[in-house]
């Protein structure tokens, strides 16, 4: 994976697959501290301890069409490399929170990347069956995007709409700029 | 925290309806983009996003997009799967962007399958 928008994309799609019906993108970039803190939450079915205990094997998964399960442990390996961390939490049939921190400035933490792109992709997807709440906070500025909230306003124009998407995109962008994230 | 403003929101709505006609009859197509790890560290998210564009730009809004996991085929990713109402699925590999407008422009509007970049149709046939 290029950069973290693109390893977000991947465990989100593993809520996805899990049921959850509202997922949670949480970032915080704080420069003073010198750490980036990603977090994504759902409300899936959740793992047991034998299950969490395997999932950052990467011979390990729950798919059939595939024997090889490498989207945690890539992330994972991504924090480790940016000399951070990463852990899991889960309970069956209530959930599961990923969250993976990294020294923000450290040579090989990956790029944040494109999460504009990664949340509309989301939406297109997905949109209508789950509830996606992305945040992102650097150092005092925040931007919140709630998909629940968007979709109550829009009423009867369905949010994975292609030009309601491209609007969307649009707001994202701009607030991330606004915040001071690269996009 | 700063949200997306309401009053930006029903400029959306009253945007979107002006321009869309929706609910006015069902999905004549489907384009599944297939977003399993594979399929996203080959590219899967900047197909799906060119797709998402085309659309726009075409004003189509008989065309559904949706995301599934791994289809098995590592390999030949990034992979889409489209489904015209009443012919049989035809499943595209190794696309790219360009790819993927062609496929939109070619197969869903004009229903022609491009089968230099198909890889089966149905759930059996290969090419």
């Amino acid at each position: 994976m290029q950069d973290l928008s693109l390893h977000i994309l991947d465990i989100v799609e593993n809520s996805i697959d899990a049921g959850a019906k509202k997922i949670e993108i949480i970032i915080k970039e704080n420069i003073r501290q010198n750490l980036l803190v990603l977090k994504i939450k759902d409300n899936g079915k959740g793992m047991d301890k034998n299950t969490i205990a395997k999932v950052l094997d990467p011979f390990y998964t729950t798919k059939k069409t595939r024997r090889v399960g490498l989207g945690l442990s890539m992330l994972a390996q991504a924090a480790k490399e940016a000399e951070g961390d990463f852990n899991i939490k889960s309970k069956k049939g209530k959930g599961t929170t990923v969250t993976a921190k990294f020294v923000h400035d450290h040579i090989d933490r990956k790029p944040i990347g494109n999460m504009a792109e990664t949340i509309i992709v989301l939406i297109a997807g997905k949109g209508m069956k789950v509830d996606f709440i992305y945040e992102h906070h650097k150092n005092s500025k925040n931007f919140v995007f709630d998909t629940k909230i968007i979709k109550n306003e829009l009423n009867d124009v369905p949010i994975n709409n292609a030009e309601v998407l491209n609007i969307l995109r649009k707001n994202i962008i701009k607030e991330l700029k606004r915040i001071g994230t690269m996009i | 925290m700063k949200k997306l403003k309401i009053g930006d929101l029903e400029k959306i709505r009253e945007k979107v309806r002006r321009t869309a006609n929706l609910r006015q009859g069902k999905a004549r197509a489907k384009i599944t983009v297939h977003m399993g790890t594979c399929g996203i560290a080959a590219g899967a998210r900047e197909i799906l996003s060119a797709l998402l564009k085309e659309i726009e730009k075409k004003k189509l809004n008989d065309v559904i997009v949706t995301t599934s996991g791994c289809a098995g085929l590592c390999s030949r990713e990034p992979m889409a799967t489209v489904e015209i109402k009443d012919k049989p699925p035809v499943k595209y590999v190794d696309l790219t962007a360009e790819k993927i407008k062609k496929i939109l422009n070619v197969h869903i509007i004009k229903g022609n399958i491009i089968n230099d970049y198909a890889l089966a149709i149905g759930s059996e046939r290969t090419h």
